[in-house]
Parts: structure tokens; sequence; C-alpha cells
């Protein structure tokens, strides 16, 4: 699956012979080993959520948030490097003020998505900037209605109806492919997400982790929001009970 | 009579723009006065911006190029709201040197017909119908009372020219013919009617022993030597 680039990884300004620039793949590794972010858009809103691995038993539940909103009507949840997220959150936040203050109007997610690819890429194409080791999803509700996008290191961005980056990348688009999004309202959909990382979640490898959602929908207002507190207990423990009746099978 | 010819060119006009049930209706005067003198008779006060919203020159030039790119950058139409705010952007930073009172009105899919007053100082307020100019002095009365929501296009075309006419009709600064732009999902439809045509209001003479019947009609026979 991977092949060393031996010679042709030491830059990101350099193509291998194959055609590959190698330190934007590794840049991908990074996003690959932080706990896995699943997106999806349900008919009336996004669901995003975030599978917060706890690095010490000494840190602040509810701390080291990995969820961010961009402007009142998008939020963006990181996987990767923290430090890179807080600065493509950052510029993310610049982008939709400045669209807002020339534009009069809040910025389309569309074009959100394009400015903070565009950024991205960016950084992919000096010497002496390294790429960012960070994957985004960016989910936002505009005139035209709900959009889930997701922003990859190499400054690719494209439009989704479900979306995962992270560990369980893999295990989570198989979930997500089962459910029926288009017939799915954001309350449901909040209890699948949490049930989707529950169950890609793994105990063996890593310790415990703090489950942590937002959603955009007609019930937040169409504004980025935490998922409210009961709402998030319930889909806690319908996530728990479906594992137990999985593991009892 | 002073004549004063050196006088710079004043907008001394009569601006409207209405909303209809399923887009707007902008409407103009066409004089252009420098002076007493007439320096345009039939000038048109209203530029396309895009190919759906209306307003006045240097400021409509980059106000076009600025949409255009944005178009391209969207990839679809710009809504009328951004359009009044770029066109706010300019009035606002440059209150200083600009005097223009503008009326910004178009229709895009998402919000239908809309209008928005952008006044000299550059704030940028929706309404309904606005009006401007000053000619517009005599007609807050008139639209207060004949102003209706969801009025069909030909309503509001005829209200339009009705209200242009007795502006022609009370102030000097107005005249000439009426111009009128139609907005709406079917795209953008432009009106002419001649000043002869208009009706005439209280007090209005009819023309007598005007110039141009003296100089249209036939001439005299040459003298038999």
């Amino acid at each position: 699956m991977s092949s060393i680039g031996t010679g042709y990884d030491l830059s990101v300004t350099t193509f291998s012979p194959d055609g590959r620039v190698f330190q934007i793949e590794y840049a991908a590794k990074a996003v690959d080993n932080s706990g896995t972010v699943v997106g999806i858009k349900c008919k009336d809103g996004i669901v995003m959520g975030v599978e917060k691995l706890i690095a010490s038993k000494m840190m602040l539940p509810g701390s080291n948030r990995r969820i961010h909103s961009v402007h009142r009507h998008a939020g963006m949840a990181v996987a990767g490097l923290a430090a890179d997220g807080r600065q493509i959150v950052a510029r993310a936040k610049s982008e939709a003020r400045s669209y807002e203050s020339v534009y009069g109007d809040a910025v389309p997610v569309k074009e959100l998505s394009e400015r903070v690819a565009s950024y991205v890429h960016l950084c992919t194409l000096y010497w002496w900037l390294r790429p960012f080791g960070c994957g985004v999803i960016l989910g936002g509700y505009d005139k035209d209605g709900p959009q889930l996008y997701m922003i990859e290191p190499s400054g690719i961005s494209y439009r989704y109806y479900g979306a995962a980056i992270g560990k369980g990348k893999q295990a989570a688009k198989t979930e997500i492919e089962k459910l029926k999004l288009s017939e799915m309202t954001c309350k449901e959909g909040v209890i699948e997400v949490a049930k989707i990382i529950y169950k890609l979640h793994d105990e063996a490898k890593d310790k415990a982790f703090e489950l942590e959602m937002s959603w955009i929908c007609e019930e937040s207002k169409r504004e980025h929001q935490k998922v409210p507190d009961d709402l998030l207990e319930e889909a806690k423990t319908a996530a728990k009970t479906a594992l137990e009746e999985m593991d009892a099978d | 009579m002073d004549l004063n010819l050196d006088a710079p060119h004043s907008m001394g006009t009569t601006i409207i723009g209405v909303t209809y049930n399923g887009g707007v209706v902008l409407g103009a005067d066409s004089r252009t006065s420098t002076g007493m003198y007439v320096a345009n008779r039939a000038s048109d006060k209203i530029t396309q911006l895009t190919d759906n919203a209306a307003d006045s020159q240097v400021v409509s030039d980059y106000v076009r190029y600025f949409l255009h790119q944005h178009t391209i950058q969207l990839g679809q139409p710009a809504t009328v709201k951004v359009s009044a705010n770029l066109i706010r952007m300019l009035a606002y930073n440059n209150k200083n040197m600009l005097q223009t009172g503008l009326i910004v009105g178009g229709w895009d899919k998402y919000e239908g017909g809309k209008i928005y007053g952008i006044p000299l100082g550059g704030t940028v307020v929706e309404q309904p119908f606005a009006i401007g100019g000053s000619g517009s002095s005599y007609l807050y009365g008139f639209f207060d009372q004949a102003w209706k929501e969801n009025m069909t296009k030909e309503e509001a075309e005829q209200l339009v020219v009705k209200a242009v006419s007795l502006a022609i009709a009370r102030d000097g600064a107005s005249g000439g013919v009426v111009r009128t732009v139609i907005i709406n999902s079917e795209g953008v439809t432009r009106n002419f009617y001649p000043g002869d045509k208009l009706q005439l209001w209280h007090e209005e003479l009819e023309p007598q022993n005007s110039l141009l019947d003296i100089l249209n009609a036939a001439g005299p026979e040459p003298m038999a030597i």
C-alpha cells in the first residue's frame, strides 16, 4: 500500500518518477493516525461527530475542542495535527468575515470550502512551507440548503453526502453507506453518528475517548451549535446499547 | 434670462423602483440639464449592471466589473443583495467625492424581485419601492396612497409611468421621455414612452405654437418673383 519514495520524498516541490508528491501523501498519513471524524448530510441539516482520543486522564472533559464554528451558519471538524487545524479554522473564520464585509451576505458554503481548499493547497506549492497535516470536514447551511464538504491536506475539496477521516474512516464509510440519509432527520442523524463512532472505536488499541458532536439544522435555527446535552446523552446511551447488542450476538 | 451653460451637468431627475409579484419595475425620466439648458433630452438613466439589476455610470462600471468576477467565482448569477452591497461599498467609501443617490433593482432565484435604495451617504435600505431625484419630492404622497403589495407586472409598470409623468409635470429638472425596465425571472425588458404620449395633468398646457411643430411643418412656398 505505501511505498518509500527514496530520494523523491524530501521536499513537497519534488515529483516522483511515477507522478506522486510524497510529502502530501505523508501529510495524509498524519490525518489517518488521528481520531475518527464523521460528517453526514441529513434531509434537514448536517451532523458532525468526532472521536476525541483522550491523551491523559487529567484532561478536563470538554477541553481541546475538535469542532469549531466558522460562522453562524458553518462549522468545521478537524482531524490530524491539532495546531495545523487551528490555523485552518482561523483562516476560514477570516475568509467568512471578509466575504460578509464586502458582499454584505453570509458566505455561501461552496465558496468558503473553495477558499479554504485553495489555502491548504497553497501550502503544498513552496519548498519553505510544509503541507497541513490535517483534514477538515466543513458543514454549513446556506440559501442552497445544507452542504457538507471535505478538504484534504492535498487541497482537494469535494462535496459529500457523508464523509469520514481519521483512524476508522474505512469502517465509518461502510456504516454511513448503510444509512438512508435522504430520509433521516438531524435528530436521528445524531444518534446514528454516535453509534458509528462508538462502533469503530478500538478499545484494544486506544484508550478512552470523548464524543464531541455538533449540528446545523432547522432545530438549531440553521446555526452551527454543539448538539444539546440531553440529545447527546440520549445518543451515547443508544450507541452503548447498540454495541452491547452486537457483542451479545 | 441667464442660461448658465457652464454649470455642471446635474441629474435633476426622477427615478423610481417598484417591486411587484414576480419582479421589479424601474423607471426614470430622461432630462439632463446644465443650469437651465437641457443638455440631453433623451438620456438613459437606467444602467444595466448584469443581466439582472440597475443604476449611475462610473459606480456602475466598477460594480459591473466586481459582479462579473463574483459570478465567475460563484458559478452562478450574483444576488441583488450582493450587487446592492458592492455599490454601497463604493458609495460609502467615496462619499466625499460622489454625489449619487441610487436605486438598485433586480431579480434572483432566492429572493425574487428586490429593490434597494442607496441614498447619498451610502446607506443600503431594502424597500418595497424607492423613489429618488429632485422630482421624487412630488411623489411621496402619491406613492403612500397608490402603492400596494403584490401588483401585477402591468399594474406596476403603469404605476411607474404615471408617477414619472406626474413628477415631470411639476419638476422643472425632470422631463423628456419615460424609460422603464422590467426585470423578472424571464429576463430584462426595456420600454419607452415618448413625452408627447404621456398623460397631461391638472393645469398642464397643451403645446401651443411649439417650435417643434413650427419647424416640422412644411415650409412656406417660395415667393414667385
